[in-house]
């Protein structure tokens, strides 16, 4: 195994030995601590920006969907990078996503369920 | 260098060099056990994690759909407008946030050899939890001293029900990030423990994003 390849991606020298650092490239996906911090910073951002949009009355019609857009970006930073489900098996994000996409269902579903047997 | 032949048919737990298993070819050279890995190549135990999590998410559609149906019924004096405390729940959920970053500190830890630093942030993490844990426990007890019971109105009874759920996920979640430092502690743990590390985290994501869904949905869209 090249160790040019696979040179430890972090900002923490400590404790690890060789292995250990190519068991970290491997899984980290070539991503260093300093780029979670950044990522996690970004969250903190949009999360602000989250709070600030519920007492913003300026936004009128685009208060909900940038609300939504918002829990969106955050939700696919968290599952794609820090989950990693961007660079692991595709079988991983088969499995996730058609759990969303019942889940998804299922509310569709119970809404129309309410439509139709209202009264 | 003389060519060896491996029979993998006798050998199910040890991956197969080469095998693309979504990891850059990671074939656990140094022989840690790990994850069991069939022919397939994949960690069974990530595997059955994100199974399980892929199931936890039809559960909380679930509940979240309740919620969203119902968070409208309710007396004129004991809505959302009347009981959220937006700032509150948002440091709180800020505080849970920050705890992917420590998880993912922790599991790049993990994944380095790095087994002090992995149990530091295992344990920051779950101080964290329990903080979140701590206040989710106080906004039910001020709701709760308002006059929203359980039994209130279908809205309380939703709100109830999906919050405490996914109080009772950070519960379990920092039980888990414990016993995980006291098993790193007492060296415990016998296969892959980067592995081990890395499925934990990928649980205590999956709670954050759930949270991150609710925020969204259930304190920030009014009723």
């Amino acid at each position: 195994m090249s160790t040019d390849t696979h040179a430890p991606s972090t900002t923490d020298p400590g404790h690890e030995d060789g292995h250990g650092a190519a068991h970290a490239s491997a899984h980290g996906h070539g991503w260093t601590d300093l780029q979670y911090v950044l990522l996690a910073l970004f969250l903190a951002v949009v999360t602000a920006l989250e709070v600030y949009a519920s007492y913003a009355d300026w936004l009128g019609a685009l208060f909900i969907p940038s609300l939504l857009i918002m829990m969106v970006i955050k939700f696919a930073a968290v599952v794609l990078f820090f989950m990693h489900l961007r660079f692991d098996n595709k079988l991983f994000s088969i499995l996730f996503y058609t759990g969303i996409g019942l889940a998804l269902m299922v509310y569709v579903g119970t809404l129309l369920t309410f439509q139709f047997f209202v009264g | 260098m003389a060519d060896v032949v491996i029979d993998h048919s006798e050998t199910e737990s040890t991956p197969a060099p080469g095998v693309d298993d979504g990891h850059g070819g990671h074939d656990d050279p140094g022989g840690h056990g790990g994850g069991h890995h069939p022919s397939s190549g994949l960690s069974n135990n990530k595997l059955a994690m994100w199974m399980f999590l892929g199931s936890e998410c039809l559960l909380f559609g679930g509940l979240i759909s309740v919620y969203m149906l119902y968070r409208s019924r309710h007396a004129d004096n004991l809505g959302p407008d009347q009981l959220w405390d937006i700032p509150f729940t948002s440091a709180s959920s800020f505080v849970l946030l920050m705890t992917s970053l420590t998880v993912v500190l922790a599991v790049s830890a993990a994944h380095r050899g790095n087994l002090r630093n992995t149990k530091i942030w295992l344990v920051v993490t779950a101080v964290l939890g329990s903080l979140f844990v701590a206040g989710q426990a106080y906004e039910f007890t001020v709701f709760y001293r308002e006059g929203l019971g359980f039994t209130t109105s279908l809205f309380a009874s939703s709100f109830y029900t999906l919050t405490g759920f996914h109080g009772v996920h950070v519960i379990v979640g920092v039980i888990m990030l414990l016993s995980a430092v006291i098993m790193l502690n007492k060296n415990r743990i016998t296969g892959d423990k980067a592995e081990t590390v890395e499925v934990l985290g990928l649980y205590w994501h999956f709670v954050d994003v759930v949270w991150i869904v609710i925020f969204t949905l259930v304190y920030l869209i009014p009723a």
